[in-house]
């Protein structure tokens, strides 16, 4: 059964045509894109509607149009995107939210809007200071913004009963992904990294409910495997959380001797700590949720504990032997981000090594020579 | 070879006066370690802090300083070394690096920040620079987060968002100065504030005349230092007087900052300050004068009617942080704004600077680009460099660039006469 599932999440992960979201809309559903980091998915099930990844074209798409509307220096993943709507590729959204993660993000927002005027585009600004008297209220408030407007996308009224209902169901998929992440990290021999994040990938281009029993039924399996330990070193990998590396980077990580105990790929769809409060009123709890309850993140300022504690907790806890800042090329948050990660790790002294990626890179042979270099000097030290 | 033209005028030599005044103010506090903030330039709440007598400190103009005196690379490759990439936004880098030679704190001519405020308008590097000088300085950093504008107006709860913050940095404010908070003074350099306004939207008023008196894109940095800078006192307010007199003057006598006025421009994004008069003098051969430009306005939008309220002080700044200025607005608001331009400061062309290290402006502007062409039918020339990092310049390139737009808008001006 695995292997099935596997094989069919990569299908998913590398079909840019979308074709299960494709199936639900022509049964009749609607479907709302979500580009990276985090975006509050309940609120999308909860008013019947699909929450779909949209995160840039990976490997398959030809910039034909969007290079013209974006210049050379900024990321692939914003024009990559913008080309699957120049495509019609992404004619099956009925919207699609980004959130102020970034300038380019938000620009994005904005050309997407006046590009595509059929998609309701919205855009979320999360806070930013954590420690005002204010924040949990603020954010309240915004959920409750692109909530009425979802509304009048989705038809239906998002009450509290079913938001309530749509975080207890999410909880329960970021509690199976949190346990595919925790056998990883600690029998890292029973589950590739390309496993993982190929299965919980999956999870954001289907219905939720369709991939929860997939999710336990790989976990029972994963976790029943025999497998022996390899000779690796063991790697936190830091800054992919926005445009995502191929999968043959992944590979080429593994196979060059490093088990991925954590990372943060795709971090905003596992973007909390502790579960959404179940209880009280749902809004509140998301925006709490968000507030206090998140991970440390290069698109959230949180100064009442630093970014750079976090990460070296992250090694702490995943007992890593190193970190692998993967960054994609021009990912500004990222790339600031290493200044001050890089000094905390040298205080610390954990060793690092920096793999700058693009989402469309095909080969992988000088990673691979840096890699291993990386590895060894670990392994023979 | 032509003789260097000389750009320099009245406004141009009181506007250094004052702003080297505020220099050695600073150079002053970091001897004497008098309170200070660090801000940043877009839709800022430097009232907040001069009603506590706080020396702003803007790291902005710091490093475009750098830039126009041709310091900036030595600062940007020691940031690049600290593992800064190349592809940040090098105002941070060449401030991070000024800092890291001793450029702050009692060695240098800037005060190592009592408190670092974060005036998060729009910008995202605004709260990793500012982290970043925080965490150098081991200063306690405020981030006063402003809601983007994401609707047409902000909402109830994003203005109560930001009174909060207001009163919460208010609060600090009066911890890290010993003095308790006095409104009626925030009024009165409210009030100074809002003659500033007057006179700069009067100045951008007076350049649709036909000639423009000055230009909006190049001359329009005399007059951002003293809005965005120096605004709330009396010395800025004065100023602005004293420049609508002589624009004014200007107008009557039919004078603009060129010989001839060919082509009315507008131009959008920052300008290369390692090359200014270089960049300038390329369109100036061609007697285009930017009659508006969007970079001008990226502390505040004043030639829309926004003015500071001694009446109700903190709702207007929190006003003016969350509307009234370029930065927290969308992209699209500013295509409309540029519209505007090209209608009511009846322009001929946009050009577009397209800057490597800032995002918030360039990031989209080819898709600007084709809606200025292809749906208004508005000749529109993009042009990339940066505004700190030289090595983005190449001169050729640019020159054959701006050269060939203005011969072809020559040409079209020729048909359609
Ligand atoms: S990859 Fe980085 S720069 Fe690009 S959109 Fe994502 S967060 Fe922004
Ligand atoms: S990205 Fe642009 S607005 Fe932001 S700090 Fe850099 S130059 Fe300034």
């Amino acid at each position: 059964m695995l292997t099935e599932v596997l094989e069919r999440s990569r299908g998913l992960v590398e079909d840019t045509t979308y074709r299960r979201a494709l199936d639900w809309k022509k049964a009749g559903g609607k479907v709302v894109g979500c580009f990276p980091v985090y975006t509050p998915v309940e609120l999308i099930h909860a008013g019947g509607m699909l929450p779909l990844g949209v995160v840039g074209g990976g490997t398959s798409v030809e910039l034909a149009h969007a290079d013209s509307r974006f210049q050379s220096f900024v990321c692939s993943i914003a024009k990559s995107t913008l080309e699957l709507g120049f495509q019609g590729r992404l004619g099956l959204l009925d919207a699609i939210l980004f959130s102020s993660i970034c300038d380019v993000a938000r620009n994005l927002s904005s050309v997407f809007k006046r590009n595509f005027p059929g998609v309701h585009v919205d855009y979320l600004h999360y806070p930013q200071n954590m420690s005002s008297a204010g924040v949990i209220d603020y954010m309240e408030s915004e959920l409750r913004r692109v909530r009425d407007n979802l509304q009048r996308v989705c038809g239906v009224e998002i009450s509290d009963d079913r938001l309530s209902a749509s975080i207890l169901v999410w909880n329960r998929w970021r509690a199976l992904i949190a346990d595919l992440y925790a056998l990883r990290r600690d029998e890292p021999q029973k589950i590739s990294t390309v496993e993982l994040y190929l299965l919980f990938r999956a999870g954001t281009l289907m219905p939720v409910e369709e991939h929860i029993p997939l999710l336990e039924a790989s976990l029972a399996e994963f976790r029943s495997r025999t497998a022996k330990p390899r000779d690796c070193i063991r790697v936190v990998v830091e800054a992919a959380f926005c445009e995502q590396p191929p999968i043959g980077l992944i590979e080429v990580l593994e196979e060059a001797g490093c088990y991925i105990v954590d990372d943060d790929l795709l971090r905003g769809w596992r973007f909390f700590d502790t579960p959404v409060g179940e209880e009280g009123p749902p809004l509140r709890s998301l925006a709490a949720a968000y507030v206090d309850g998140s991970t440390y993140s290069s698109v959230r300022h949180d100064w009442r504990k630093k970014r750079w504690e976090g990460l070296i907790d992250r090694v702490r806890l995943s007992r890593a032997d190193a970190v692998i800042f993967m960054p994609a090329k021009f990912c500004e948050p990222a790339l600031f981000d290493y200044v001050l990660y890089r000094e905390a790790l040298e205080k610390a002294s954990i060793p690092h090594l920096m793999v700058e990626f693009e989402e469309k890179m095909w080969t992988f042979e000088r990673t691979r020579n840096e890699v291993e270099t990386f590895v060894e000097s670990m392994l023979f030290d | 070879m032509a003789a260097e033209r000389q750009y320099q005028g009245v406004v141009h030599e009181r506007s250094r006066e004052i702003m080297s005044a505020w220099y050695d103010d600073l150079a002053r506090a970091a001897k004497t370690g008098e309170p200070s903030a660090c801000l940043m330039i877009s839709g800022n709440c430097v009232e907040i802090l001069r009603a506590f007598d706080i020396h702003p400190i803007f790291p902005e103009v710091n490093a475009l300083q750098m830039a126009i005196r041709k310091q900036a690379l030595p600062m940007i490759l020691k940031a690049e070394q600290m593992g800064y990439s190349g592809d940040n936004c090098a105002y941070v880098k060449a401030d991070v690096g000024f800092l890291m030679s001793g450029g702050v704190g009692p060695t240098g001519t800037i005060p190592s920040p009592s408190i670092v405020v974060c005036n998060y308008v729009g910008c995202n590097v605004y709260v990793k620079w500012f982290e970043h000088i925080a965490h150098f300085c081991k200063a306690p950093l405020f981030m006063l987060d402003i809601p983007f504008l994401r609707e047409k107006a902000p909402s109830k709860d994003d203005i109560t968002y930001v009174m909060k913050q207001l009163q919460e940095l208010i609060a600090l404010c009066e911890q890290v100065t010993g003095k308790k908070f006095d409104i009626d003074k925030l009024r009165e350099i409210c009030r100074y504030a809002a003659r500033a306004e007057d006179g700069w939207a009067r100045a951008k008023d007076l350049c649709k005349a036909k000639p423009a008196p000055f230009d909006a894109y190049f001359d329009s940095i005399n007059m951002m230092g003293p809005i965005n800078v120096l605004r709330g006192t009396k010395a800025a307010a004065d100023f602005f007087d004293a420049a609508v007199a002589e624009y004014e003057e200007q107008v009557a006598l039919g004078a603009g900052p060129l010989p001839e006025e060919r082509f009315r421009i507008i131009t959008e994004g920052p300008p290369p300050y390692p090359y200014y008069r270089n960049f300038r003098n390329l369109f100036a051969k061609w007697g285009a004068v930017s009659v508006a430009s969007t970079y001008s306005t990226v502390g505040g939008l004043w030639e829309y009617g926004f003015r500071h309220d001694p009446e109700r002080p903190l709702e207007s700044i929190a006003e003016q942080m969350i509307v009234h200025n370029l930065t927290n607005r969308s992209i699209l608001d500013r295509y409309q704004q540029i519209k505007d331009y090209v209608e009511r400061w009846e322009a001929d062309a946009l050009v577009i600077h397209s800057i490597k290290s800032c995002r918030l402006f360039s990031a989209g502007q080819g898709d600007m680009r084709e809606y200025f062409t292809k749906e208004l039918g508005v000749p529109t020339l993009l042009v990339e460099s940066d505004l700190e990092d030289p090595r983005y310049y190449s001169e050729a390139q640019m020159k054959n660039r701006i050269d060939a737009f203005f011969e072809a808008l020559e040409h079209r001006k020729l048909v359609n006469a």
